[in-house]
């Protein structure tokens, strides 16, 4: 499905990916984990082609090293920022227009999220929305798209009264549709979510494999 | 109406919103002249005598009025100057949509210089609508000075929505407030600048009844050469509340000068400025990316949104 041989990124002189070989699975759910500093998010950019990197990228045997971020969007990649960003005079429901072939109605897009379409849809996304708000949005905009490939960096972050339950059907969904998702977490609820677990450290993997093998290895 | 044609219907349409004769009052003035005019039963529209502009009068306490004032310049060399006056009863609740288009398709420059006064009533409520817009590949400038100077009076209030859109070249933008007390004047300001144009925005509004308040919002896109600056400059000589903020984007070589002033000339006056100019930020750009759209689709889906 999606499959990287010996990619590097390096920033500032200093060699942040160092070579990683890995190939996600059609239709698996795919959490990356470890400490701050591991390269996990320049991994999950270096995919979606956020950051330019050496090495080889195929989605469905497709050499999409080259392709630019756009390209691989419509190539069925989708990505959600850790930090979602606002947009002063655009509406929730124009940024879910952007997709021209949405999966669900815009509104079921925000049920899907936990939040209530008849006082969201028609909202500017700007500094009024709570970080809570912005990142359910952010995970919305995602799924307005028809996707073969979701990338999620830490989904679940710094959002104290996400309903972990929305985010859990999420990504059960997904995994039903036979899509590709890739997690950046720390949280050993979204771990529990995973079919595979892909531990890294210092720029390369440490381990992975099936979760029931790896969560007891994390002492988490 | 039925006389004009299909780029003067396209014209009204792009500043006045307008596809047919409205039904309440209604004045449209083509290359300096009026051509059609009409009154309602609470809007009484008046030529002034030297035909270099109106007198609009609304009677106290009418009630969801909406007034079409537009002007459309279709010809080169024009330089078209008119005196509008709006005398807004006490208590009286009206929409007034303005605008002026111009069209050039000539080597000479084209301008219209309008200069409205509002004099709003005790407890009256205007929302102002105005939309100037350029059309016409020519040598030929397309010039529009809008001066817009308004007095309100107890509890008044007016709410401005003014809007410059492509394809002016020359804009000096002035408007003026006095508000008495318990008065409020919201302006919203959308200026896209293009290519080698120029606008300039200057704001002077001055508080000087008690509780009275101004919020003026700037929003700003300038590309390519284009030059903008924004003036203003909000008084507050009492108890009163005043808001001024700039913020705009800047795309290619444009350049833009923003002077937010405020003037506390009482203890109890509480001002605030706030000005924003940069380019469009590159986590925006990048979100729009992941979302399959291109870099360009992408700047014109943020200015469209900024500008909306």
């Amino acid at each position: 499905m999606l499959k990287i041989e010996n990619l590097k990124y390096i920033a500032n002189d200093e060699e942040i990916l160092k070579g990683i070989d890995f190939e996600f699975k059609k239709g698996k759910f795919y959490v990356i984990t470890g400490h701050n500093g591991a390269g996990k998010s320049s991994l999950a950019k270096c995919l979606m082609g956020l950051y330019k990197c050496s090495g080889k990228v195929y989605l469905n045997d497709i050499d999409i090293t080259d392709k630019s971020v756009d390209e691989r969007a419509k190539l069925g990649m989708g990505f959600a920022f850790q930090q979602p960003v606002t947009f002063k005079g655009v509406r929730v429901i124009d940024l879910l227009k952007i997709s021209d072939k949405p999966l669900k109605t815009y509104e079921d897009i925000l049920l899907k999220v936990g939040l209530q379409p008849q006082e969201y849809l028609f909202r500017e996304i700007n500094n009024t929305l709570s970080g809570g708000e912005l990142k359910r949005l952010e995970l919305a905009s995602v799924l307005s798209r028809d996707i073969k490939v979701g990338i999620f960096d830490e989904p679940e972050a710094g959002i104290d009264l996400w309903s972990f339950n929305n985010l859990s059907n999420v990504f059960t969904e997904f995994k039903n549709s036979e899509r590709t998702t890739i997690v950046i977490s720390h949280q050993e609820r979204v771990m529990a979510l995973a079919d595979e677990i892909i531990v890294m450290k210092e720029g390369k993997i440490l381990t992975s494999g099936a979760k029931e093998e790896i969560l007891p290895l994390l002492n988490v | 109406m039925n006389d004009i044609n299909d780029l003067e219907k396209y014209m009204l349409n792009k500043v006045a919103d307008l596809d047919s004769k409205p039904t309440g009052a209604f004045n449209l003035r083509v290359d300096g002249v009026g051509v059609v005019r009409q009154n309602s039963a609470n809007v009484e529209i008046v030529p002034k005598d030297n035909s270099k502009g109106i007198d609009v009068y609304v009677k106290p306490n009418a009630k969801k009025e909406v007034v079409y004032i537009p002007v459309l310049i279709m010809q080169g060399g024009i330089n078209d100057l008119v005196y509008n006056d709006f005398h807004i009863g006490e208590n009286s609740e009206v929409i007034i949509v303005a605008g002026c288009g111009i069209h050039n398709h000539t080597e000479h420059n084209s301008e219209h210089n309008g200069i409205h006064t509002f004099y709003i009533d005790s407890g009256a409520k205007v929302t102002y609508i105005e939309k100037h817009f350029g059309h016409g590949d020519s040598m030929g400038k397309k010039n529009l000075n809008p001066v817009t100077t308004v007095y309100l009076a107890k509890d008044a209030t007016m709410e401005m929505n003014t809007v410059q859109m492509e394809g002016v070249d020359y804009a000096i933008r002035t408007t003026k407030g006095k508000l008495q007390q318990g008065a409020s004047f919201v302006v919203n300001e959308k200026i896209l600048t293009q290519h080698n144009q120029f606008a300039n925005s200057i704001f002077d509004v001055e508080l000087e009844g008690k509780s009275s308040s101004t919020k003026i919002v700037s929003r700003a896109v300038a590309k390519d050469n284009s030059n903008q600056e924004f003036h203003s400059n909000i008084t507050g000589r009492c108890e009163c509340f005043g808001h001024v903020e700039c913020d705009a984007i800047l795309i290619n070589n444009a350049k833009i000068i923003a002077i937010p002033q405020i003037s506390a000339l009482s203890a109890d006056a509480r001002l605030i400025h706030e000005a924003t100019i940069g380019k469009i930020a590159g986590a925006q750009l990048e979100k729009l990316l992941t979302m399959g759209l291109d870099e360009k689709q992408a700047e014109d889906f943020i200015i469209k949104g900024f500008l909306s």
